[in-house]
This record gives structure tokens, sequence and C-alpha cells, in this order.
């Protein structure tokens, strides 16, 4: 396997999706190749830190206190007109 | 407009602990009941405002997204079958509405992905230097657990082309399942996964002076 083969399976490796044959190829490279093995620890990491870099309840806590009360206005003040045909 | 889904898979969504998802809440919605709208846009506008943001990118002005996302909530409550949490529900439709209004955006400054993807010689072999021991990842989440480390990041996540970034919110952030998430942009799920490698990749690329104790 070469790194290019490696890059291109590392995804699907992680999710644990490639399938065996493909997968002994892609650890024997990874026992080889320690850039590849840098690579894709590297790889992991980015992924690791773009999922934590928003904490989806952390965001909505922070507006929370910061809402505009004339937007909330405006919102129920749009439901209740009539919608046009 | 995008038709409203209505076969979500019931845990699907980042969960909470809403009011609305008491049993018998979107009966409230569906009768017309003003308190109960009015508890719905308490509720979730500061968590619908944090989705439609993370979409639009920093700084952007949540405010048209956000009264579109109530709209068709109001004038779609009929069709929500109640097999997910209706916070689960009005959460697609707010990504829903972000996603029309970033096709109407101006594009942002952003990188070109070919220069954030990883280089090969002519034998396949991979052109990367590496300068020092990768981070352990406890020290990866202390990093990111520091509030100016987040912004760092985010800065770099929309610095990604739009489709990949887009591609990357959606699953990495909002996960959402590949399935889901080609059903909003409108592409086959195979090509969710190649724009989410890439994307990896190229924000792999972006955050690694970060990963490798520079400041990127």
């Amino acid at each position: 396997m070469t790194c290019k083969e490696f890059v291109d399976f590392m995804m699907t490796y992680l999710d644990g999706e490639l399938p065996e044959a493909e997968r002994a190829r892609f650890e024997a490279h990874l026992k080889d190749c320690t850039c590849c093995l840098h690579f894709m620890e590297t790889y992991r990491q980015a992924v690791a830190m773009g999922k934590k870099c928003h904490n989806c309840e952390e965001d909505g806590q922070t507006l929370s206190s910061n809402v505009p009360e004339h937007l909330i206005q405006a919102i129920l003040a749009a439901r209740r007109r009539p919608t046009p045909d | 407009m995008a038709p409203v889904a209505t076969n979500l898979p019931a845990e699907s969504g980042a969960a909470g602990d809403w009011k609305i998802d008491q049993p018998g809440f979107a009966q409230r919605l569906r009768a017309g009941e003003g308190a109960a709208f009015e508890l719905l846009v308490r509720e979730q506008t500061p968590r619908l405002m944090a989705v439609i943001g993370r979409l639009l990118g920093q700084d952007s002005d949540t405010s048209d997204a956000l009264q579109d996302t109530f709209m068709r909530i109001f004038q779609n409550i009929e069709q929500f079958a109640g097999e997910a949490r209706l916070s689960t529900w009005i959460h697609r439709i707010a990504v829903n509405s972000a996603l029309m209004k970033l096709r109407k955006q101006s594009r942002r400054d952003e990188v070109s992905i070919d220069q954030l993807l990883p280089a090969f010689d002519g034998h396949g072999k991979l052109r990367y230097e590496h300068l020092s021991p990768w981070k352990s990842p406890e020290t990866v989440t202390d990093l990111v657990l520091r509030r100016e480390m987040k912004q760092q990041v985010r800065r770099q996540i929309d610095r990604l082309p739009e489709n990949y970034r887009t591609v990357l919110i959606l699953r990495d952030i909002e996960e959402l399942d590949t399935e889901e998430t080609a059903r909003l942009l409108e592409i086959q799920p195979g090509a969710v996964k190649t724009r989410l490698h890439r994307a990896r990749l190229a924000l792999r690329a972006l955050l690694e002076p970060l990963l490798q104790g520079d400041e990127p």
C-alpha cells in the first residue's frame, strides 16, 4: 500500500469500516511508515479538536442571556399575523 | 422551500432536557395555544441561534434564518409526526433555514482545498515533515477546553471552502448522520463521505501549527 492509498483509506479505517483484507494492508503500512503514523495521529487530533471546539449546550447557554426581547416579540407577532395565500 | 422532514430517527440530534419534549406539548402547539408557542420561542431561541450561527460562521447575523425557522415551525407543526423528539425536528428545520441562507450569502474569504490536502511524490509517498512528536489526547482535550483555543479552532474551520465546511459542521458538530446530511445538501451519501474526509484533512493542515505546538 502506498502513502496515498493509506491517506485515502484513513477515515474508513478510523470508522472501523475498512474490509478485512484492506485493513491488514493498511496496518502493515502503518507499522512501516512513521510518516503516515504521525500524519494519522495529527488527523485524529484535528478531528477531535474540531468536534470539541463547539459545545452545543454551552453555545446555547452563552446566548441565552443575550437574546434581544424585540427579536422574541417579532417572532411571536409574525405567528399572529395571517399568512398570505 | 425544501420540505420539512417528518421521518427523523427517534434519537438523532443533540439531547437536551427541554420542556418542549414533554408529552402533550406538540399537541398544545397544534391546538394553537399561544402560551405554548411563547414557551417554544423563549426556550429554543438561544439554542437555534447557536445552531444557525455555527453554520453561517462566526459573527454572522442569525436573525433572518431564526425568524424563517420559527415561521416554518408554525406553518408545519401539523406535519410533526411525533416519531422523533420535537427538539430534534426543529433542529433540522433550523439547519435547513441556515443552509438556505448560506446559499444566498456571498462567499467568504476561504482557502483553496487543494492547498490544504496532503501532497505525494510520483511513487505515492507522502510529502510530510513532522517536526515533533504528536501531543497526547489529554493535551489536545486540555487545549481545546481553553476559550481562546476554541476561538482559534473555529476561525480555522471558517477558513475551509464552503462545501467542505458545511459537511464538517453537519457531521462532526451537529452530529447528523451521512444520509441525513446528504438529504439536506441534496448530494449523494458517497459525496458526503468524500467531502468529510477532505474537510478533515484540510482542517488537519490548518491546525498543524497548533498540533505541533505553535499557534495557527
